[in-house]
């Protein structure tokens, strides 16, 4: 066991934090509209080699040899600048590596390098009214007709719907094949009129849901990633690019600082609310959970390092369902410490986890933090995967595949 | 960045693993559970020949000379078989004299306590919750000890015995000492019998004065304590699941009902994360001391807690069965409120932790 990162990551630490000093810029630059200023700074990132590192040259990125640990150095240092770093969207998130793995030369051509930029906007068109936890029961169906797909149906509590450009979404194109075996992985424009975007107001109060309506909407024959009738298999892998995103130790850390910081400056009869017994003994045992995340990413990232994942498999499954679990254990904590603040309505909040928030900002907080237990996945459906994939147990009573 | 164990820690715990299953299954220990004394010393020979008596006693006086982290694997392994014995308490002993005790001290009996020859055991906690080094009052008057220790664990059978002392230091009583007197309590746990420890006039000898011993050996025991915890929680679950897969009811393993699956995976959720949380524990003690109190209260704290609230679910998963004294799940679940209480609960170290935290 060995704690330290070693003088070669070091001092690559050094240099990178040396770089990002850079944010913000100085001088003339500081004068140049704020999307500006990222877009350069992005763009000497890229150069240096820290950003979209996994990414070829050819499609926009810097092409870098895998190495995890100085993904989780450049994760940890762009994070603690506040420097745009590697845009975590859907598009660049979910989507390039889809493409890097799935994608045609034309569409890796086409469509990697705008979403790296930034230029590309992308929303996911998964759900469905009727097809949640159940998402291979999809209705929305794409018919070919001569060199164009025409789509018809309906996605639901789609992400950003209304600011994308296009859409990566599952579409039903072969009905007569069995339930997963008749669903294609389509690229579609959002800008035509065959399709209508209606906003879904969240539970927090914010605008990111939509409804998506397709009535003859329309994308090219060769805008579908995968052949006819693998979409399910494309989009299992954007799934596995995301479980694969190991979270950084320290992230879960600097939440529940924020928790601390919180109790240090809330008072509770004239003193802060710290040094009641009852708040100490609720945040030591949420540290003990803290530190239980943060102890795993940990062993997690060695496993990686080593290649020794097929060591960590259980706590890889647990990973979304106890970091979720843990998130709303804290901005629970947070939001009760504010106490009757927490009868006021959340400030529209853009930042996910306002860690310098207290009373409305952290009702905010606990209020988001309901969500990442639904999406992706919900807990139940984790509690599944755990059992069946991780303790062994017999597959419950559902539908055959 | 190495977080993980090294292939001689990986062999060790396999090494283990192989003698519990092959010495102390569950049929041999139900017997020694139902025999009540705890220790069997067929199985403390064995564990003495395979060298885990003298794990962190350096080669030079005969142990193996291994760390705080390859003491809390061992415990891991223990208290995943549930193996009854004296481990915890000479381990603990152990640690006294390597950190504690003089040239003189360690010649005499750490060659004997690495090999088996000596048994060890410590004897820290006073009545009214006082497990800590602030907290002991007993004192030594010329060299002579006159009052009562409670909780020495396997304490009765130990040729040597560490006690606490005011001011946090720690002083040796021998068995056969005058005025020493050992009254069996009767332990929730049958795997890991106490003793009440009677002292009128018994002459003791004082370990080194730093008061940073005693301290160190409490950190020691929390980490082994909540190593023990993980290794009976993940007995527990493991049990539960391999109960839920082949017990039937309404015409289908329980397994395959999403309420029961449901439970399985939380308690398995609730325990697999709290690996790192003893090993990181383990590690600070030997690498990262300015962290290792602290690390060490966290760990103890809630791995205890996540091992009793899996017990509590093993029980009530097995049904009518789990409530029976005939039910396994019932030497886990008594093993596991031990690791909670020895030491302090878990309420007690978290505000030890949020003190050393300076909260």
């Amino acid at each position: 066991m060995d704690l330290s990162y070693g003088a070669e990551y070091e001092s690559f630490r050094a240099q990178l934090r040396e770089f990002l000093a850079g944010w913000p810029l100085g001088g003339e630059e500081a004068a140049l509209p704020l999307a500006e200023q990222e877009r350069r700074f992005r763009n000497r990132g890229l150069e240096r080699g820290y950003l979209c590192r996994h990414v070829p040259v050819e499609y926009g990125g810097s092409g870098q040899e895998p190495d995890p640990t100085k993904d989780i150095i450049i994760r940890e240092e762009y994070a603690a600048s506040g420097a745009p770093g590697d845009r975590l969207e859907q598009g660049a998130g979910m989507l390039v590596p889809t493409l890097l793995e799935w994608g045609s030369e034309e569409q890796k051509r086409l469509f990697v390098p705008p979403t790296l930029r930034g230029e590309i906007r992308w929303c996911q068109g998964y759900s469905e009214p009727g097809s949640g936890s159940d998402l291979a029961s999809l209705q929305s169906r794409a018919v070919l007709q001569g060199a164009e797909w025409v789509l018809n149906g309906q996605k639901i509590w789609t992400s950003n719907a209304d600011k994308a450009d296009w859409m990566f979404g599952l579409f039903r194109t072969e009905p007569e094949a069995p339930k997963h075996a008749g669903i294609s992985y389509l690229l579609v424009p959002m800008k035509q009129p065959g399709i209508v975007v209606r906003p879904l107001k969240q539970l927090t109060g914010s605008l990111e849901f939509n409804e998506v309506f397709f009535d003859d909407a329309r994308t090219p024959a060769d805008h579908i990633v995968g052949k006819r009738g693998e979409g399910w298999q494309v989009s299992r892998s954007t799934l596995k690019h995301e479980r694969g995103l190991i979270g950084s130790p320290r992230l879960m850390r600097s939440l529940f600082d924020g928790l601390l910081d919180l109790a240090r400056r809330t008072e509770r009869a004239g003193r802060p609310a710290l040094e009641d017994p009852r708040v100490r003994q609720r945040l030591a045992e949420i540290e003990g959970y803290v530190r239980s995340a943060e102890t795993t990413s940990l062993r997690l990232l060695s496993a990686r390092l080593k290649g020794e994942e097929h060591k960590v498999v259980l706590p890889m499954l647990m990973a979304k369902l106890f970091s979720t679990d843990v998130a709303q254990m804290v901005a629970k904590a947070a939001y009760e410490l504010a106490g009757a603040e927490g009868l006021l309505a959340p400030p529209r909040a853009e930042a996910y986890y306002d860690e310098s928030g207290t009373g409305p900002g952290w009702t905010h907080n606990f209020l988001a933090t309901l969500g990442p237990a639904i999406a992706g996945g919900a807990s139940n459906i984790q509690r599944n995967i755990i059992g069946e994939r991780g303790l062994g147990l017999p597959r419950d009573l559902r539908s055959p595949r | 960045m190495d977080f993980g164990l090294s292939e001689e820690q990986e062999l060790l715990q396999e090494t283990v693993r192989g003698f519990v299953d092959r010495e102390c299954p569950p049929s041999r220990l139900r017997e020694l559970f139902d025999a009540g004394s705890g220790h069997d010393p067929g199985l403390w020979k064995g564990m003495a020949e395979m060298g885990l008596l003298g794990l962190g006693v350096p080669e030079a006086w005969g142990g193996a000379g291994l760390e705080v982290l390859d003491l809390a694997l061992v415990a891991e392994v223990l208290g995943r078989g549930c193996v009854p014995g004296p481990f915890l308490g000479h381990a603990l002993a152990c640690q006294a004299l390597v950190l504690g005790g003089s040239d003189a001290q360690r010649e005499r009996w750490l060659p004997a306590l690495a090999s088996g020859g000596a048994l060890g055991s410590v004897a820290l906690a006073e009545d009214g919750e006082r497990w800590d080094p602030e907290d002991w009052t007993l004192a030594p008057r010329r060299g002579r000890l006159h009052g009562s220790k409670l909780y020495g664990p396997c304490a009765d059978v130990a040729d040597l015995l560490v006690i606490g002392i005011r001011g946090g230091g720690l002083a040796l009583v021998e068995k056969g000492a005058p005025g020493l007197r050992r009254e069996p309590l009767n332990g929730v746990d049958r795997t890991r019998p106490l003793a009440r420890i009677e002292l009128a006039g018994t002459p003791c000898e004082l370990l080194g004065a730093d008061p940073g011993v005693a301290a160190r050996v409490r950190d020691a025991g929390l980490v082994v304590l909540a190593a023990d915890a993980f290794g009976v929680a993940s007995r527990l679950v493991q049990m539960t699941v391999d109960y839920a897969r082949v017990r039937q009811q309404f015409g289908t393993p329980l397994a395959q009902f999403q309420g029961v699956k449901h439970q399985l995976a939380n308690m398995a959720t609730a325990i697999e994360p709290t690996r790192g949380l003893f090993w990181y524990a383990a590690h600070a003690l030997d690498h990262l001391p300015a962290e290792a109190p602290r690390a060490a209260a966290i760990a103890k704290a809630h791995i205890t807690d996540r091992a009793l609230e899996t017990a509590r679910a093993a029980v009530e998963l097995h049904g009518g069965l789990g409530f029976t004294w005939e039910c396994d799940v019932q030497i886990w679940l008594k093993r596991a409120m031990f690791d909670r209480a020895f030491l302090g609960m878990p309420e007690r170290q978290r505000e030890r932790s949020a003190t050393l935290g300076g909260w």
